[in-house]
């Protein structure tokens, strides 16, 4: 029989997330689904999980979870420091709980988005077809409290075979994103590719699933007059009426009604989902 | 028609208006090309997202220029009922500003078959294009804080039902009981793209 976790602390926001719901764009339902895909993909790999078990997706850490029944499972994303019963476990390592024992993930000191994935999935109740909420609509298994209960599916067929997995240290430098022409380019003045390019940007404090709001120099919009609302996606960067532009996460809205000049490639959105408030980008073609 | 790029997993085909839209999109549900796994229509656009990995953005282009857009008038798209009682905050003041008394204006709302042209800002919340042109209004100049749940109402050239309570500018003219969306539902949106639409009034 499967065992469970019980949230002894759910931490900062601790949330249900798999690869979302993509199909429902059209009736105003945003996909949304794990930010960091590379992480949550890899800790899924990790325990022998099929790519869609959900997992969970923690901001800054800080959740506490008690295992009930033997459990197997990774944490990948922001390093966060864990332990288990108090003794340190690594990052992106195959873990067995024991039943009984708490796992404990602290704040990462780099990054922002720590993954967790169990050997056979968490077996919420999925709605519109997945087991992700999305922050905007509210749609999904609520955000973690404590107490909440999270059942573990049945054992897929494989079984971990690996320890661990090694990754690459951390670049030096700025993160890059790179770019693809978006549809309304010419809403800005000059070459929108290359001033989006030129400059630093820093990541706002209001940056969320939904979007990542960044302060720079503004973008010097050609067209002042109002757009009509048209279809987004998530790596769309939008260039609203104050010329900072906004780039939009996996829980952004189905539509906006400011120009989209430019598009963040979807693997390089992964890069994204890691980037604390403060921390700066830049963007390349 | 103009396809605009849209990164590396979608496409944006331009329209003039919402003619164009309306017919392009019909066209396009009977037949997807290969690779496409989200259709999104809008105001004077359709959002075509495909998989990289079936299909390119050159091939979907061909593609989508050779979709033979329908003649308008040709809508097939199931036909839903939506009960209103006509007591919204608004519906004198539309009266007032439409030169209407306000059973003229109930009797302009109920007249026309709508359909729904596209969704979005919250799940559920179809713009319905077909209204009136004497009901047309812009929006409030004070959006509420909150609209609640079933609101019947009208801006621009649309009328909408607001599927749960939320902040919203439209003039409202009335509240359905119905629910719009329900994530259980086997159809979560009541009103979905290509759906027609009639309003009838329910007398308290």
């Amino acid at each position: 029989m499967s065992g469970y976790l019980e949230v002894v602390t759910p931490g900062p926001l601790t949330l249900v997330q798999d690869l979302g719901r993509p199909g429902y764009e059209a009736i105003g339902v945003s996909a949304s689904g794990a930010f960091d895909r590379g992480s949550f993909a890899l800790a899924n790999r990790l325990v022998a999980n099929a790519q869609g078990a959900a997992g969970l997706e923690l901001l800054l850490g800080g959740l506490r979870v008690k295992a009930h029944g033997d459990l197997i499972v990774a944490l990948t994303g922001a390093p966060a420091p864990a332990t288990v019963d108090g003794i340190p476990v690594g990052h992106a390592s195959v873990l067995m709980l024991r039943d009984g024992v708490e796992l404990a993930v602290r704040s990462p000191s780099t990054g922002l988005r720590t993954y967790l994935a169990v050997h056979g999935g968490l077996d919420v109740p999925p709605v519109l077809g997945s087991r992700s909420w999305d922050t905007l609509s509210g749609i999904g298994p609520p955000p973690l409290a404590v107490g909440d209960v999270l059942p573990v599916g049945p054992s897929p067929a494989r079984f971990p075979c690996v320890d661990l997995a090694p990754l690459k240290p951390d670049p030096d430098g700025d993160v890059v994103l790179p770019l693809t022409p978006g549809p309304r380019a010419d809403w800005v003045e000059g070459d929108a590719l290359s001033i989006l390019c030129s400059t630093r940007w820093t990541v706002l404090p209001a940056s969320d699933r939904a979007a990542l709001r960044l302060d720079g120099p503004a973008v010097t919009r050609a067209r002042k007059d109002e757009l009509p609302p048209e279809g987004l996606v998530p790596g769309a960067v939008q260039i609203p009426p104050d010329g900072r532009p906004i780039l939009f996460g996996p829980d952004a809205g189905v539509t906006g009604g400011y120009p989209v000049v430019a598009v963040v490639a979807a693997h390089a959105l992964d890069m994204a989902a890691q980037l604390r408030p403060g921390e700066t980008l830049c963007f390349c073609l | 028609m103009r396809v605009l790029p849209y990164g590396d997993q979608a496409l944006l085909v331009e329209f003039d208006d919402g003619t164009g839209v309306r017919a392009f999109y019909d066209a396009f549900t009977e037949s997807r090309p290969q690779g496409v796994v989200g259709v999104v229509p809008a105001a004077r656009t359709v959002l075509v997202r495909f998989d990289p990995t079936v299909t390119s953005p050159t091939v979907l282009m061909a593609a989508l220029r050779s979709v033979r857009s329908r003649r308008a008038g040709e809508a097939n798209g199931p036909l839903v009922e939506v009960p209103v009682v006509y007591d919204g905050e608004d519906l004198v003041e539309v009266a007032t500003a439409t030169g209407l008394t306000t059973r003229e204006v109930v009797e302009r709302h109920l007249a026309p078959e709508y359909r729904v042209d596209f969704c979005g800002f919250v799940p559920g919340f179809a713009y319905l294009s077909g209204l009136d042109p004497v009901l047309h209004l812009p929006r409030r100049s004070s959006p509420r804080v909150r609209v609640p749940m079933g609101a019947v109402a009208v801006a621009d050239r649309y009328t909408a039902v607001y599927p749960r309570s939320s902040p919203g500018g439209w003039n409202l003219l009335g509240h359905t009981h119905i629910q719009m969306f329900d994530v259980n539902s086997s159809r979560p949106a009541v009103l979905a793209p290509g759906t027609r639409v009639r309003f009838c009034e329910l007398v308290p």
